[in-house]
């Protein structure tokens, strides 16, 4: 066990629990005043039920003995046997804290879908669907890609969550624009974000978090780690760029919400590549992710599917791009890996495969979870409902009293 | 009597107060308001995607004065307010049958 890396991890842990309020306030403000409570409830209450669902169950499912490269054993049920000593596969730092930092990212991942299913789901399939999702999709995922599954023996490249979080959870978004359907008046009155300056703060929160997130997973206070924080920022730095870029040349004049949206892409796509690439591939990264990221939330407009507020735009273009790029640009230099411009075109090959299952099982098995959830309590709210304002018809209260 | 409806362009509203409290119009009601005329609305782009806002915001100050009062008013408010671009704002005059103090229960002009 190692101090200095248990105190690191410690920190880490805490900036990445920061990051889901910081995503309540970016999404927040995205949707209109009537949406912005249970628009923020979406991502608050899975500190509580996620963080308990993941101590419960979900961290054994993915971190417990491999069955099969499918799923993990129940050895870490109710965490049994998780304690101040290190694992047998995690070795500088207490078992307990491995959880905790992993029981972070559980609790953010199903609240990024929320984006998708924004200003008119109701509250209780929102909390069943993601207690089911988290088992069912997130559980797996997290095994295959992190905790010894088959992604991993693939060799997949996934340093802290391209696949497990981001792709997973826009696929996730995908299916439930495509079951959900579309919000009322879409497409007839204009859905403008109620408060931006919300919006950008919480794009704030999470790139400040998101050093928790990337450096964390290195596991250890080391070189990795400081190598992650620096690809992390410039990718996010450089997207910033491009994205404001991007919409200046296309509608002729540079948005905040641009600068903000152009961060959280740069930040998505460097998420799988940060323990692997260089800071100038880095930057290379975030330069063609915010633009690329920017044309994937107007597809959305092209396919005529309501992901309110751009989950599969950003997430999932950002996350597939960053996962076939750590293929491109991986380094012996930084890591153990390498990638196509090292010669070693077959990593590019082994992302692909790994991007694919993902999109295939998260969309398959989320639509699935979504389907369940209609038949058992019902996904949408009532027109009158939605019309209403989703804070007074679900949660009788409103965020401001004007 | 008559009451004077004015609507505005919001950053006029100084120069049109000034204006009015230096013409003995002793005291007046202002709203905020949205609407369209002519001008129509304005276009907002978020994440690429245009919105057209049809309501533009405008101030509409209501004042109730006596007959004599009206035409002076109007042009002074017409000069202050006017930038001769379209969405200036309009002025409806309509008049009023009777005025009430609350206070002392004086009425007509001399409760105005």
């Amino acid at each position: 066990m190692n101090a200095a890396d248990t105190a690191f991890i410690l920190v880490c842990s805490a900036l990445v629990m920061f990051m889901t309020p910081g995503l309540a306030l970016f999404y927040g403000g995205l949707v209109r005043a009537r949406n912005v409570l249970s628009t923020t409830m979406h991502s608050f209450i899975l500190l509580g039920v996620a963080s308990v669902v993941w101590a419960v169950i979900g961290y054994t499912l993915a971190f417990g003995p491999d069955i099969g490269g499918v799923i993990g054993g129940l050895d870490f049920a109710f965490l049994n046997g998780v304690g101040m000593e290190p694992s047998e596969s995690v070795t500088n730092i207490p078992h307990l804290l491995f959880m905790v930092f992993q029981c972070m990212f559980a609790v953010i991942t199903p609240a990024l879908i929320s984006g998708a299913y924004a200003e008119r789901i109701r509250f209780r399939a929102m909390l069943l669907f993601s207690v089911l999702w988290l088992l069912v999709v997130y559980a797996p995922m997290a095994h295959w890609v992190w905790g010894g599954g088959w992604m991993f023996g693939l060799g997949a490249l996934d340093f802290a969550g391209g696949a497990v979080v981001h792709m997973s959870s826009a696929a996730a978004a995908l299916a439930a624009a495509h079951v959900l359907g579309r919000r009322h008046g879409y497409g007839r009155e204009p859905f403008v974000p109620h408060n931006l300056p919300t919006t950008v703060l919480g794009a704030g929160i999470l790139w400040f978090g998101w050093f928790g997130f990337n450096a964390g997973s290195a596991l250890a206070a080391n070189g990795l780690a400081a190598n992650a924080f620096v690809t992390t920022h410039l990718c996010a730095a450089a997207a910033v760029i491009s994205w404001v870029a991007a919409e200046w040349l296309h509608t002729g004049k540079p948005t905040t919400l641009g600068a903000a949206s152009g961060a959280v892409a740069g930040l998505v796509v460097i998420t799988p590549a940060a323990g692997f690439v260089a800071p100038m591939p880095a930057i290379i990264m975030g330069l063609i992710g915010g633009a690329l990221c920017y044309g994937g939330v107007l597809m959305k407009h092209v396919f005529k599917y309501d992901d309110a507020l751009d989950v599969v735009g950003v997430h999932g273009v950002g996350g597939t791009f960053g996962a076939l790029a750590t293929g491109i640009f991986a380094t012996s230099a930084v890591n153990t890996a390498t990638g196509l411009l090292e010669g070693n075109p077959s990593q590019l090959w082994i992302q692909f495969i790994s991007v694919v299952a993902t999109w295939l099982f998260c969309y398959v098995a989320s639509r699935i979870l979504f389907h369940v959830v209609d038949a058992l309590v019902g996904l949408r709210a009532d027109t009158e409902s939605e019309v209403a304002g989703l804070d007074v018809s679900e949660h009788n209260e409103t965020g401001y009293q004007l | 009597m008559k009451k004077l409806e004015i609507i505005i362009r919001p950053f006029k509203l100084d120069e049109v107060k000034e204006t009015l409290a230096g013409l003995d119009v002793k005291g007046m009601t202002v709203t905020e308001v949205k609407g369209f005329g002519r001008q129509r609305g304005h276009k907002e782009v978020y994440r690429g995607a245009e919105y057209q806002v049809d309501f533009m915001p405008k101030v509409k100050i209501e004042v109730v004065v006596d007959d004599a009062q009206v035409k002076p008013l109007v042009d002074a408010v017409v000069k202050a307010a006017r930038t001769g671009k379209v969405g200036d704002g309009k002025i409806f005059i309509s008049p009023v049958e009777d005025v009430l103090r609350i206070r002392t229960g004086e009425t007509g002009v001399e409760a105005i």
